[in-house]
């Protein structure tokens, strides 16, 4: 889940009859577009939760991108390449669905640069060897598609349609991790070493991508009510669990927590919670890598600014020419 | 080492080495467009390189495998042009060795569309299409930012005077394309040079910049006898794996 525990506007305003034709369109089904009335709270909370999970692309180009000029093989370095490209071809929707809601990119970015506005927790984390980008595809990519699919739903037709085509590479996304840790488990003892380290690492952050619970959030029961979520977060949590453990076993690698058994009664696995002491470091910005993250992006956009203005220049530069001409 | 190998080694190194270089870009771009654009760009230069060097390896028919000789060879045994593996340092200078490099690719490849080894034909077909593409691009942002502002001009001369004396490697011709042009397998690389003149004058009148009058060529890279210093660098990050953990497959 690259958005997490996105407030909600909308729980404080108070309701008019406008408000509830929206909703009820909203529960018969229908999808908002850009042009329709909306309350304002339901646009401002899109908009920090689309704009959170376009960054989270963007950054997540940096913990992949750190492993791009050492890929092991060819192929395995075409692929990496195509899936960041994927990644910043995410963001591009995402940004593009927020500016439908009055939003630029530039002030988008500006947000992010100031720490206004976050990205998902994962992508602090560092990505330590090779094993690591079969980690991120299955786990982080994993984790993404759970909350990701069910958005494809969500009322916001600009969103709901970045979504489909997100989706469709994710998964793609997921496998190819998931190859990665296949062969680095039927590989030598030092390939199967690190494939257990990677998993060792990422399980727990992996966890806290779906956020904290929420069952009693006014904001995520608001945020549900206007279909912009459309899962409570343990939910996820649960169905990520389930899906990855069996995976897991299958790898031969074993998750790193003890107490991970298989309830009978409630048809799901029991497993222990993330250190959400440590998650919540993370969003105060005390994560192994939220500086250096952070300040890679923040040094691309500056050391770029020329290019900018040039391209900018030099568009203007040809439309007078063009005029003078014509 | 044949002929015919040495060849295949040029084109496979040539893009490995631009591909290496052009995804350092990862995440660093000046825009998300051009973070997009780069990746691509990598992606295809990668690409080419798994169909070059994998003939490469049937040829030399010593049980080699394309990835064998992209992370197992060291420095002294690259043949790409020195051009490719100078440094980024800026997006400037990356465009306009990309430029320079894609104005020779694509009159390259276009004759090795009639190559009288089909394997090679085939290769060019396919790659030629994705550098007309890179050229178009690559032409149009040295142009933009030749053009642009007092800033990016300064930027782009810069480049220019720097990258100029590395540009005479790719029409200089040895014992290894007079066999290829022997054979009809390839073009004489110094047939190729007015075409390339023809698109880089086209385009550096375009975007005010003026290349330096100095024609000195470095040269020492599609024969492997001297590289430059930056080359060993780039594969020690490029061949870590492979080299720390032989025989693994990945």
């Amino acid at each position: 889940m690259y958005a997490q525990m996105v407030k909600s506007e909308g729980s404080n305003e108070k309701h008019t009859e406008q408000d509830t034709a929206f909703q009820a369109r909203i529960d018969a089904g229908e999808k908002i577009e850009p042009k329709e009335w909306m309350p304002e709270g339901y646009r401002r909370t899109l908009i920090r939760q689309i704009g959170q999970h376009a960054h989270s692309e963007v950054v997540g180009q940096l913990p992949e991108g750190n492993w791009i000029t050492r890929a092991p093989t060819l192929e395995r370095k075409a692929n990496l390449l195509a899936k960041v490209q994927d990644e910043a071809g995410h963001g591009l929707y995402l940004y593009c669905a927020a500016e439908t809601l009055g939003v630029s990119r530039d002030e988008l970015y500006d947000m992010l640069h100031s720490g206004k506005m976050k990205y998902s927790s994962i992508f602090n984390y560092p990505t330590l060897t090779w094993a690591d980008m079969g980690a991120v595809g299955w786990l982080v990519d994993g984790a993404a598609i759970m909350n990701q699919v069910p958005l494809q739903r969500t009322s916001y037709g600009p969103y709901a349609r970045a979504m489909v085509r997100v989706c469709k590479e994710e998964s793609f996304h997921q496998r190819q991790g998931f190859h990665i840790m296949m062969t680095m488990c039927n590989g030598t003892d030092d390939q199967l070493r690190m494939a257990q380290d990677a998993l060792n690492r990422f399980w727990g952050p992996a966890l806290m991508m779906f956020g904290p619970s929420d069952e009693n959030s006014v904001h995520s029961a608001q945020n549900m009510a206007w279909k912009i979520k459309m899962n409570s977060n343990d939910e996820l949590r649960q169905k990520f669990v389930d899906e990855t453990v069996p995976q897991a076993e299958y790898l031969g690698l074993s998750v790193p927590d003890d107490t991970i058994t298989w309830n009978e009664e409630r048809g799901h696995y029991d497993f222990a919670e993330p250190d959400w002491n440590e998650f919540f470091e993370v969003l105060k910005g005390n994560g192994p890598c939220n500086t250096e993250r952070l300040e890679a992006r923040k040094n691309a956009w500056d050391e770029g600014a020329w290019v900018r203005d040039a391209m900018m220049a030099h568009a203007e530069k040809r439309a007078q020419r063009k005029k003078m001409a014509g | 080492m044949s002929a015919l190998f040495q060849f295949l080694l040029r084109q496979g190194d040539n893009t490995l080495v631009l591909g290496h270089r052009v995804s350092e870009w990862c995440g660093a771009a000046p825009a998300l467009e051009e973070d997009i654009a780069l990746a691509n760009t990598a992606l295809d230069l990668i690409g080419q390189t798994q169909m070059w060097l994998g003939y490469a390896a049937e040829i030399e028919e010593a049980g080699r495998t394309a990835d064998d000789l992209a992370f197992l060879r060291d420095a002294y045994d690259f043949r790409n042009l020195l051009l490719l593996e100078t440094p980024n340092r800026n997006f400037g200078h990356t465009l306009l060795r990309q430029f320079l490099f894609d104005a020779y690719q694509v009159p390259l490849l276009a004759s090795l569309e009639s190559s009288t080894d089909q394997r090679i034909a085939d290769i060019a077909t396919k790659a030629g299409k994705e550098a007309q593409y890179h050229l178009e691009r690559s032409q149009d942002t040295v142009i933009a930012l030749g053009d642009g502002t007092e800033q990016s001009h300064t930027i782009m001369q810069d480049a220019l005077n720097r990258l100029w004396s590395y540009t005479g490697e790719m029409f200089e011709s040895d014992i290894v394309d007079e066999a290829m042009t022997a054979n009809g397998i390839a073009p004489d690389p110094t047939s190729l040079r007015d075409v390339w003149n023809t698109t880089v004058d086209a385009a550096l009148k375009l975007a005010d910049l003026k290349a330096p009058e100095d024609n000195f060529a470095h040269k020492g890279g599609k024969n492997g006898r001297r590289h430059t210093e930056h080359l060993s660098h780039m594969l020690s990050t490029m061949q870590v794996l492979q080299r720390s953990y032989p025989g693994a497959s990945w």
